[in-house]
């Protein structure tokens, strides 16, 4: 292969013969972003007099990436097949525009949500905004990172804005402490993932995540205990950058404190956006090294499907000019269909032990989140605890999805589908939680769960609404959290019955006496709302109606309410989202 | 039509909660009293509406009214609710659920018009209370797994707000002992559920239905009659009993083809509650070891709520906290719902897990019963008292449903027929004199405000109407002859004696107890020369609106044990007959076959024929193809012999 050939490669890459499939063209919605913010940043060099609402230039930008993100390209449960963009270092699938569709909306939310909380003022609202939508660029590379380099860039490019939201509200010491610990945790935490891929990435000889997967696969049974050690030591250095961000026991010590420090609002942020895209990263990194990607499609170029892993013996025989390739994977001729299936056999044992490794991370962060919660008389800390607990929950999706990945590909699919549906649904409460606690932190001036005492005397309808968003926290029917609970349940009880992987019924056991633990901290705060008398005399009331705090809480109390009515669009969304994660274009 | 008047019954309650959140509150002091009568009675006129309209629906109109001589499922429909997960908005009734629709709508009614003595937030205490009636119905008419659970859970919010926000001193607590015992046991139940689900296929049902036909043609046959050309699976009674939704219907056929040509197999998962049934006795596909697990997540989750003991506790504390008409809603409804979720899914889903552990049902009922009634004894609380009654007497369902008595060597289900019956009537028995016995407490306690066994007496002088209303209720509690605790009790001892003389004894020696703590109490409270205890000033007579509830709960007791079959065991019989009579097939051709291999050595039956379509005596006489090993000790025609229709004798 020679330079110009390269070079045209790249252009057609790049920029494409045909644009909209061209690696531009499929990563349009983020260069929107990307554009607003310095367009935020320059407007204020102009506008002396303050007379462009900046908040109206960014939710603009943000509903048209939304629209550039085409979520609607889900609806008919096909699912998108995968596209590498920019040589390899993304991938365009299903699963990312799902999740980038759900953290671009979790964005115009919450820019929404923090205008009516009052939180950017005329002064920093630039900042704040900015930094808003730059984490959510970075949530977005998180979510569609193919590469190992890109993984460490799009975790750091998305934790550098959370540090500074984390201090946003300046002037107040816990704020400040909040952001420092979060970001000494997180210098830290990336280090040792930063480390972890150093190892991978040597041993291996890739880093690009399909390619790492077929040599692994070859290299595996070779592997003497050596090297398995460094295999395993990197796998659980990147697990616990990984955790990090998904603040999984043990490393979630940053998290409550965070969470009480900073604001309501950017505890919403970093719960959802954050930990959403945290979980999107982990499916691309567990599926990406446990199993064999399946045939890609060139971008650039009308819509072919190309075989995008290498043959090994066609990587050994290229002369060491053109190693480039090992970089730049080069998008060769589909061939048998059996090379691929090898390939996912042989790495059956990476999968027991990503599996397995989740699947422990799962239990103890789930149970210690759940009775850590129990103590709390902060809502904001109780709700850390719980967003804890959640992440556990979300985390058990992938111990069935890597069960299942050697033996039934659909079911697998399936069991990532599940997740989605517990992240969208998680998005509508517990941004819903937060909202109702950033309302009545403005109206009441507490965030202690004693200060809700009679809630339901001066503010009713907002009482009921949080009591909807607790239940549907705890996962009871026929609040949408059920659903969410439900789908994971049920991948873990079909990994079970079809793979007789006892572990997969321990989880399924323990998320279930979960369940139910987690009952007696969500009750607590219903009781002092609902059963406690009011103190005299009365505190402020917040209206539901006439508030537009209100209205905001009831547009996302919606959802959580009614979604059980028919919930059949959010599963073909989710299914048609995690197609081709695994499974073949055939 | 069956779909607009279901849905109608369950959600009308849901509906008409949802127009009174929107109705206009009121800040004005004056119009409060005013709007609260107002909430109430708009309530009570939709509680009346619900019981209106499930007895015109299942007794009147022509189309859905409910055929008494048929054991099908009646009045079903099925429409794809979720089809990503082969969900189903899928309802009907039969003789098992109907008699508890009809209580529930009763009972709803009645404890609405007991409601008047709820003073405080009474817009939030209608609203919740018209969500619990939605849950309720939803539960008993539910046939497929997800929706069962979903209206399983549904009722447990609203419970937890009346008895929390209405209930006595120790209301928190009691709440939540509630909320957190039930939710373990529905979330035991959800494991089970999604074990249930995921190791079910259609395919396979489809295709042991499709055997069994290949074998009965095979059978006729041989013995000189003329076997139709062509027999399709999805005109056998076998699979049309299961309701199997046309798109279930179609996928699976799909399937079928598709596993003939190509040899590929996916399993077509079902949540629907018939197929399910057809799967646990007809397939191997839940493994017997499978099946018991199942058996007992389920069965944790229904005595829960039965309650039985060990886990019977939270029954006391929250009778005691919760106000008089959720305490009648409690005891003559929802305890109900783990009888029915019993005799409904356990025993037909995991036919294994029954027969293996029916020891332990009967068992956990025999001891709910003596404890029950020994703990009634030692109270000194009014409305505990009643509270232990009801355990003592929900054992008797338990008992009743637990007795396992088709085994060998004759397979005769009469006995089996007389315990279920007699557990179902003592449900709805129970429903009525329990619901009636809580009003009782409540009308005292509505006057004097304590319920302090050793302060009262001499109530029968004050109240003399009331007294005798009570009397009568507390006798239908105790079981006399010609009420309605009666005949349960005694139905359920008789089926007893057949499969264990011991357990017989001992719940028929129970009455003694019962006879003991009703006869107490009734003594402490009512007889006596005066009244010595607090507030007896208010000691006023019953006004008209409760006479008028009291005295349609006692006519009603009197009008069951007068009429026990008419009433309430005509509508039963047949549904009940033929699960056991189902249950008894399988036992003889599935759990007691390996038995008699052993000792005579016949071949191995290869698939577990279990369907109601037995062949005929005379042909099974003869030479049977496959033979059955039963057949050489089977007694001449059971009852069930009688009733069973070969499949073919109806096809062309």
């Amino acid at each position: 292969m020679d330079l110009h050939r390269l070079v045209d490669d790249l252009i057609v890459d790049t920029k494409g013969g045909v644009f909209s499939s061209s690696s531009i063209g499929l990563f349009l919605p983020e260069l929107v972003l990307c554009g607003t913010i310095v367009l935020l940043l320059l407007v204020r060099l102009f506008d002396n007099r303050q007379q462009i609402s900046l908040f109206w230039v960014s939710l603009v930008a943000t509903g048209v990436a939304l629209w550039l993100a085409r979520p609607f390209g889900l609806a008919d449960g096909g699912g998108i097949p995968r596209v590498e963009i920019f040589t390899g270092m993304l991938v365009y699938d299903g699963f990312t525009v799902m999740i980038r569709s759900l953290l671009i909306g979790f964005a115009f939310l919450f820019l929404i949500f923090s205008r009516l909380s009052g939180i950017p003022d005329r002064e920093d609202s630039a900042d704040i905004y900015a930094l808003v939508l730059g984490a959510t660029v970075g949530l977005c590379l998180m979510v569609s990172s193919n590469h190992m380099l890109m993984i460490f860039m799009a975790v750091e490019m998305a934790s550098v804005p959370s540090y500074v939201l984390a201090g946003m509200l300046k002037g107040r010491r816990t704020g400040s402490e909040a952001a420092l610990k979060y970001a000494i945790y997180g210098a830290g935490a990336a280090g040792v993932m930063l480390y972890g891929i150093s190892l991978l990435v040597g041993l291996i000889g890739s880093a690009h995540l399909p390619t790492m997967a077929v040599l692994l696969a070859d290299k595996l049974p070779a592997f003497g205990n050596g090297e398995l050690m460094v295999l395993s030591l990197g796998g659980l250095m990147i697990g616990v950058g990984l955790a990090f961000k998904l603040s999984a026991v043990p490393f979630h010590f940053w998290c409550p404190d965070v969470f009480h420090g900073a604001c309501a609002e950017v505890n919403a942020f970093l719960s959802v956006a954050s930990k959403a895209a945290a979980l999107a990263l982990l499916v691309r990194v567990a599926i990406g090294l446990g199993t064999v990607p399946p045939d890609s499609l060139k971008a650039g170029t009308e819509l072919q499907v190309q075989a995008i892993y290498q043959q090994q013996t066609e990587l050994a025989d290229l002369p060491a000019t053109t190693h480039l390739t090992s970089t730049v994977p080069a998008i060769i001729e589909q061939h048998a269909p059996s090379t691929r299936d090898e390939s996912i056999a042989a790495l059956s044992p990476v999968r027991t032990f990503i599996g397995r490794l989740i699947a422990l991370f799962a239990i103890i962060t789930c149970t210690f989140g759940n009775l850590a919660a129990y103590g709390q008389t902060n809502i904001k800390r109780l709700l850390a605890y719980s967003t804890i607990a959640h992440a556990g929950y979300m985390m058990m999706a992938l111990a069935p999805v890597m069960v299942l990945a050697g033996m039934d590909a659909a079911s697998a699919e399936q069991a990532v589908a599940g997740l989605v549906i517990y992240i969208v649904v998680y998005l509508f409460m517990n941004l819903g939680a937060f909202a109702v606690v950033a309302f009545l932190r403005n109206t009441l001036g507490s965030e202690e769960i004693s200060g809700y005492r009679g809630l339901i005397k001066t503010s009713p309808g907002i009482t009921i609404c949080f009591c909807m968003m607790l239940f549907s926290l705890v996962g009871l029917p026929p609040l949408a959290g059920f659903l969410g609970k439900f789908a994971i349940f049920a991948s873990l009880a079909e990994g079970y019955a079809s793979a007789g992987q006892n572990y997969l019924m321990v989880l399924l056991i323990v998320g279930g006496i979960n369940t139910a633990i987690s009952l007696f901290y969500y009750l607590r705060v219903v009781k002092v709302m609902v059963m406690e008398d009011a103190p005299d005399p009365l505190p402020a009331s917040l209206s539901l109606t006439r508030s537009p705090g209100g209205l905001f809480v009831l547009l996302l109390t919606a959802p959580t309410a009614l979604l059980m009515i028919n919930w059949e669009m959010l599963s073909t969304y989710a299914t048609s989202a995690a197609r081709y994660l695994i499974q073949n274009i055939s | 039509m069956a779909t607009f008047f279901l849905s109608l019954i369950v959600f009308g309650p849901a509906l008409a909660a949802l127009v009174l959140a929107l109705w206009p509150g009121t800040t004005d002091e004056e119009h409060q009293s005013r709007r609260d009568d107002l909430f109430r009675i708009v309530t009570l006129i939709v509680t009346i509406c619900v019981f209106a309209l499930t007895m015109l629906v299942f007794f009147v109109l022509p189309e859905t009214q409910f055929n008494d001589t048929s054991a099908a499922m009646q009045s079903t429909f099925n429409a794809d609710w979720i089809p990503s997960f082969n969900i189903e908005y899928f309802m009907g009734v039969d003789g098992i659920s109907l008699p508890l629709i009809v209580l529930t709508a009763l009972i709803s009614m009645l404890a609405m018009a007991a409601s008047w003595s709820i003073k405080k937030h009474v817009k939030g205490y209608c609203i919740l209370f018209l969500l619990l009636e939605t849950g309720m119905l939803g539960v008993f008419m539910a046939l497929d797994f997800f929706l069962f659970y979903v209206f399983w859970e549904v009722m447990l919010l609203p419970m937890y707000f009346l008895i929390g926000i209405w209930g006595g001193p120790r209301r928190e607590y009691a709440a939540l002992k509630f909320f957190l015992y039930t939710l373990v046991g529905s979330v035991l139940m959800l494991i089970a559920i999604l074990m249930l689900y995921f190791k079910s296929d259609l395919v396979v049902l489809y295709q042991e239905i499709d055997n069994d036909l290949q074998a009965q043609v095979v059978e006729m046959a041989e013995h000189g009659t003329t076997p139709p050309a062509f027999l399709r699976v999805e005109d056998s009674q076998d699979w049309k009993k299961m309701k199997i939704s046309s798109r279930a219907l179609k996928q699976t056929l799909a399937q079928v083809s598709a596993e003939k040509v190509s040899g590929t197999h996916r399993a077509v998962h079902t949540f629907n509650l018939l197929a399910l049934a057809g799967i646990g006795q007809k397939t191997e596909l839940y493994s017997p070891s499978w099946q018991r697990w199942a058996f007992l997540l389920l069965l944790i989750g229904f005595i829960i709520k039965v309650p039985s003991v060990p886990f019977h506790t939270w029954l006391p504390d929250a009778h005691v906290e919760a106000p008089t008409p959720i305490s009648m809603i409690l005891a003559g409804v929802l305890l109900k719902m783990g009888g029915y979720g019993i005799i409904r899914i356990c025993y037909p889903i995991c036919p294994h897990g029954g027969y293996d552990l029916a020891w332990l049902v009967c068992g956990l009922g025999a001891v709910s019963m003596v404890y029950g009634a020994f703990a009634a004894l030692a109270q000194t609380d009014f409305k505990r008292l009643v509270a232990y009654s009801s355990v003592s007497h929900m054992g008797y369902v338990m008992l009743g449903l637990g007795v396992w008595s088709a085994a060998s060597p004759e397979y005769v289900t009469d006995y089996w027929v007389q315990g279920i019956s007699g557990a179902m009537f003592q449900m709805i028995g129970h429903g009525i004199s329990s619901a009636g016995m809580f009003f009782m407490v409540g009308i005292v306690y509505d006057r004097v405000h304590h319920r302090n066994l050793a302060e009262f007496g001499g109530l029968y002088h004050k109240m003399p109407f009331y007294t005798a209303m009570s009397i009568g209720l507390f006798f239908a509690g105790l079981g006399l002859p010609g009420l309605c605790g009666f005949i349960g009790e005694v139905l359920v001892v008789l089926a007893v004696w057949n499969y264990s003389m011991v357990l017989a004894v001992i719940a028929a020696s129970v009455v003694i107890l019962t006879a003991g703590y009703i006869l107490w109490c009734l003594q402490r409270v009512y007889l006596g020369a005066e009244y010595r205890g607090p507030h007896e000033e208010e000691l006023t007579p019953v006004s008209t609106r409760e006479k008028s509830i009291g005295c349609i709960l006692l006519s009603l007791a009197i009008l069951l044990g007068v009429f026990p079959y008419q009433t309430v065991l005509k509508y039963m019989d047949d549904t009940i007959e033929q699960q056991a009579g189902d249950l008894a097939d399988w036992t003889e051709h599935v759990k007691e076959v390996p038995l008699l291999e052993t000792q005579t050595e016949v071949p191995a039956i290869t698939d577990p024929e279990a369907s109601t379509a037995a062949p005929t005596e005379p042909l099974a006489a003869v030479a049977p193809v496959r033979p059955r090993p039963s057949d050489l000790t089977r007694a001449p025609p059971s009852s069930r012999g009688e009733r069973s229709i070969p499949i073919l004798a109806q096809s062309p």
